[in-house]
Order: C-alpha cells, then structure tokens, then sequence
C-alpha cells in the first residue's frame, strides 16, 4: 500500500537532489535548469498527492498554475542563457564570474 | 464568481490590457522609435491609477474567493509601488536615449513587473501570491538582462534567474506543505487553522520554506548573494527600479503572508525574522564598507534597509507594521533621489559608477552637491533628516514589543553604515583634487534629486501624511 508518506518522501527526495544540483554542480548551466524544473516538479508530486489525500481539489489546480509558470520560466532562462552565450562563447558555470560575490 | 469581482481588480487589469495594447501598438508601426511615447504614456498611466487607487478608493473587499483581497493596506503599497516605478521611468527616459539602449519593450516589461506587484501587495491566497510573484520575477529577469549585447547584463540576468527560481522553488515548496498540512491555500484559512491550535511540524516546515523563499525576495541576509553583482551588472536605469518597487511589493508580500496568514503564530516567526534583521543590517553595513563602485554600494545599502525594514515586522504589532511600511515610503524617496543623481554620473563624456569620481564635486556642482548630502545623511539615519524618524520608528515598535536587543543591534549597526554614507560625502567636500566626473542632469532627474532632498528635510515636520496612511494600512493588516 502507498501511502502519502511515501509520495512526500519521493517529493522530498528529488527536490533536495534539485538543489543539490544547483550547488555541486560546475559543470553546465543547463543542468542548473534542469534541476530548477526537477524541483518544481517535486512540488507538483507533493500538491497532487496533498490534494488527492486531503480530497480537495485546489492543490490539483495549484499544480496547473506551477506547470505553466514553469514552462514560461524555462522560456526566458534559455533566452537569457543564449544571449550570455553570444557575449561569453561559453556556458561553463565557472565562466560565469566577470563580476566578484 | 461573481460580477462585482471584477471592480475590485480595475487597477490591475487596465495596467494589464495598457501594457498588452501598448506592446501590440509598438510592435506593429514604430518599433523602437516609438520607446519615448511608449515611456511617458507608462508614467501617465501609472500616475493615474496611483492617483485613482490613492484618492478615490477603489472598492475594499475579498474578491475571487478569497484570492484578492482589497485594503488600505493593499492600496498603500499600491500607490508607493506605481509612485516608485513612474518616478523610476520618467528620470530614466533620457539616459536611456543618451546611451542609445532606448527600447520600447523597457516601460511594458515594467509595467507587467508592476501588475505582479499589485497582485503580490493584495494576494489573499498562495496561488495569487505564486503567480504575482512570478508575474513580477519573470518581467524582472528580463530587465536585467537588458542590454543583451553587454557581457555584464546578461551575466547579472542570468544569476538573478538561477537564484531568484530557486527562492520561488523553495516559496513553492513551503506553499505545499502548508497546504497540505492546513488543507487549504487560503489565508483566512490557514489562519483559522492555526487558531484552532493545529501547528503541526509539517506546517512549521512549510513556514520556514517560505520565510527563505520570501527572504531571497527582499535580499535578506543569508539570501542576499545575488544582490551586489545584479545591481553592478544590470544597467543603471534597471538597478534604480530594482532599489524602489520590487523592494515594496517583496515586503508587503511578507507582511501579508505573515499576517494574514500567520497572524496567530507570532512567535513561531518572529524570532526568525529578527535573526534575518540583524543579519542584514550588519552585513549590508560592514560589506559596504570596501566598496568602490557605487552601484554595488547601493547594493549593500538596500541590503541593510531592509533589515531595518524587517526589524518592523519582527516586532509582530500593528506599530510594527506601520513603522515598516513608514520606511518603506521614505526608502522609496531617498533611493530615487540618489539614483536620479547616479544616473548623471558621467567621466568624459561615458557614464561612470566609481565612487572615487565624486572627488571635489562640491565644487563645481554646489548645489547637486548640497542636495546629495542631505540623501546621504537620510540613509545614514543623522537625526534632523526624514531618514532618522524612519529608523527610530521601526527600532521604537521593536522596542515596544520588547526586543530591546534588536533595537540596540539596529543602532549600532546604523552607527557602522554610516561611515560609508559620510565617506562620500567626505570625497565630495574634502577629496583630492583630480580629474573627476560632470553631472548631465535631464530636468526630470534634476527635480527628483532636489525633489526628494527637499522631502528628506521638510518631511519632518509632519511626514507628509504618510504616517497616517501607513497606520490605517497596519489596521487593515493587523486584526
């Protein structure tokens, strides 16, 4: 039997691995933004599962919201991510540091 | 729904259909030739709803089940944010021509920001909030990013979007669990929840995710990373709008989540938020202090104002509140003077952010001078001033609500960023003689630099009104 215990540790699991991504990783900005939508998506997991157990159905349109936003999010971080390209010629994480902090 | 709903969003929706006819209109004929009309048509909306919202009163009330709530609170934090951003376009207008980055998109991406902004002050429920904020973000990405074909905007966009997505994710993930814990997404809600005495772990969890998401919003002391290089990195003109409305709309978002939604838990976060405060304000302060640019010195001064500001809502009172969003108001005035003022550096003919330009700038330009000294001194706090009544005020409230030590760390970590402030007036009065820069002022940044230095010294005799506004707007809050 599954239960929510179970959806919430999954949900947990990979928005942790999400942030992990964020931080350890120096390679490659597009695995930043890969891990960004990994955690969004946790998110998601937890509403619906939220929303099924507590039989209420705003969690399941609070998902809509989130998915859609993401998709307009990954949109202008591409965008961005293209025209600092264009003036740095590469993508590297570690290249992005004209400026110090 | 219902159909007096919709009388209750007038203000954000006729931003919203201006911007889209705006960018429709732009897109279609002029292009970017249009950018100067399309500018000042924005600041004549912009004052016109300020003006409706401010004077007339838009209808109070909850709209859309609870989604959009309608309050003197909303409408005070409405009004400062479309005031800051009109203000903000209108001194801009002019550089932006000069430096040849005039761009008709520039005034929608900011009026877009604004709707978001309304839509996060007057958000009764987490999915109005999620989609403000991200309405706000989005817009603000962009802007920050501006000059596309410049190495350091893009950079300053591209960290602002890693980091400002990963606070929404952290927001977002603290929205679920409150909503699964709470059972609704409410505010009023989530407040009766609370007060039917059902503070799980999960739910405390969920509060603490979205104090860090919210805390990333204000640039909040340990979230405050990407502040200094979005500030250097963005173009000036974007820089003065990121220190004025996205400052206001982030703490009004705090307030109401904490308030309306956590009202009856105080003390589950307010000890959260004084850490955050006295974070802030000693960083922003002693960070400040090995800064050469003065974008980026801004940068930490924001930093330290909204640990001020943060000390207001830490109290947990109504004076709190009220302390809070007084600050606000004069934060707002006293960033666009000195911004208007930065905009009108320039050295030989390009403009220049290094502090050591300002160099015997008194005299050549006395009067410019005069007027930046007396900003100067207000963000410092020096008592005759508007900024001082502002940082006693919120000090005062977390006093009254008996956190002395918080007072006591706000004073002296004021006294630690005033040596900043004064040392550039120091290099204006008493630097070496050199080469330094020539102030090109438009006549519209030129009134906000003595419009705003003028409020900072006659403001003190009655604070304009602002304090009663504000103190309506913490009673609408703080039930």
């Amino acid at each position: 039997m599954i239960t929510l215990t179970h959806y919430l540790g999954v949900a947990a699991a990979l928005f942790v691995i999400g942030i992990f991504g964020i931080f350890l990783n120096r390679k490659n900005v597009i695995v930043i933004l890969m891990s960004i939508e990994l955690m969004l998506l946790a998110v998601n997991i937890n509403f619906v599962a939220f929303s099924s157990f507590l039989h209420d159905l705003a969690g399941q349109v609070f998902t809509m919201f989130v998915l859609t936003v993401a998709a307009a999010e990954a949109a202008i971080g591409l965008a961005i991510l293209v025209s600092f390209f264009r003036n740095r010629g590469t993508i590297d994480v570690e290249d992005v540091n004209v400026m110090k902090g | 729904m219902e159909q007096f709903d919709f009388p209750i969003v007038l203000p954000e929706i006729a931003l919203s259909v201006y911007a889209m006819a705006a960018l429709l209109v732009a897109v279609y004929t002029g292009k970017d030739g249009l950018a100067r009309i399309v500018t000042w048509a924005t600041v004549a909306v912009m004052l016109a709803l300020a003006a409706w919202i401010g004077l007339t009163g838009r209808p109070e009330g909850v709209a859309f089940g609870g989604a959009i709530v309608a309050d003197a609170f909303s409408r005070f934090a409405m009004v400062t944010i479309l005031l800051a951003a009109a203000g903000v376009l209108a001194m801009c207008e002019s550089h932006l021509r000069q430096t040849g980055q005039a761009r008709f998109e520039y005034p929608i991406l900011i009026s877009l920001a604004v709707v978001g902004m309304m839509v996060m002050v007057s958000a009764g429920d987490l999915m109005s909030l999620y989609m403000g904020l991200e309405l706000q973000s989005l817009a603000l990405y962009v802007v920050a990013s501006f000059r596309r074909d410049n190495l350091k905007s893009t950079e300053a966009g591209l960290k602002y979007f890693v980091l400002g997505a990963l606070s929404s994710g952290l927001l977002l993930y603290g929205a679920s669990l409150t909503y699964g814990f709470t059972g609704t997404t409410l505010f009023s809600g989530i407040a009766a929840t609370i007060a039917a005495g059902h503070v799980s772990t999960g739910l405390l969890f969920g509060l603490v995710f979205l104090i860090t998401g919210l805390a990333f919003k204000v640039s909040a002391v340990p979230f405050h990373m990407w502040t200094p290089d979005v500030y250097e990195g963005a173009p000036t003109p974007v820089t003065a709008f990121f220190a004025t409305a996205p400052k206001v709309a982030a703490m009004g978002l705090f307030a109401r989540v904490m308030f309306d939604g956590f009202g009856n838990a105080v003390s589950d976060w307010s000890q959260v938020v004084a850490l955050l405060a006295t974070l802030s304000m000693f960083l922003g302060a002693i960070a400040a202090i090995g800064q050469r640019d003065i974008k980026r010195l801004m940068a930490y001064s924001s930093i330290a104002h909204m640990g001020f500001a943060l000390v207001g809502l830490a109290a947990g009172t109504e004076g709190g509140v009220k302390a809070m969003l007084t600050y606000m108001a004069v934060y707002v005035a006293m960033n666009l003077g000195t911004f208007a003022f930065i905009l009108s550096m320039e050295k030989d003919g390009r403009p220049t952010t290094d502090i050591q330009d300002l160099n015997m700038l008194a005299k050549r330009e006395p009067t410019k001078a005069m007027a930046l000294l007396v900003l100067m001194f207000s963000l410092a706090g020096v008592p005759p001033m508007l900024g001082f009544f502002a940082k006693f005020g919120v000090l005062k409230a977390a006093v009254d609500a008996n956190m002395s030590w918080l007072a006591l760390a706000g004073a002296v970590a004021s006294v630690i960023g005033a040596f900043y402030y004064l040392r550039l007036v120091f290099y204006m009065y008493f630097g070496t003689e050199a080469k330094g820069m020539e102030s090109r002022m438009a006549p519209v940044q030129w009134v906000m630099l003595m419009g705003a230095a003028l409020v900072m010294i006659l403001g003190v005799v009655n604070l304009f009104g602002i304090e009663n506004a504000a103190a309506l707007a913490a009673e609408a809050l703080v039930r």
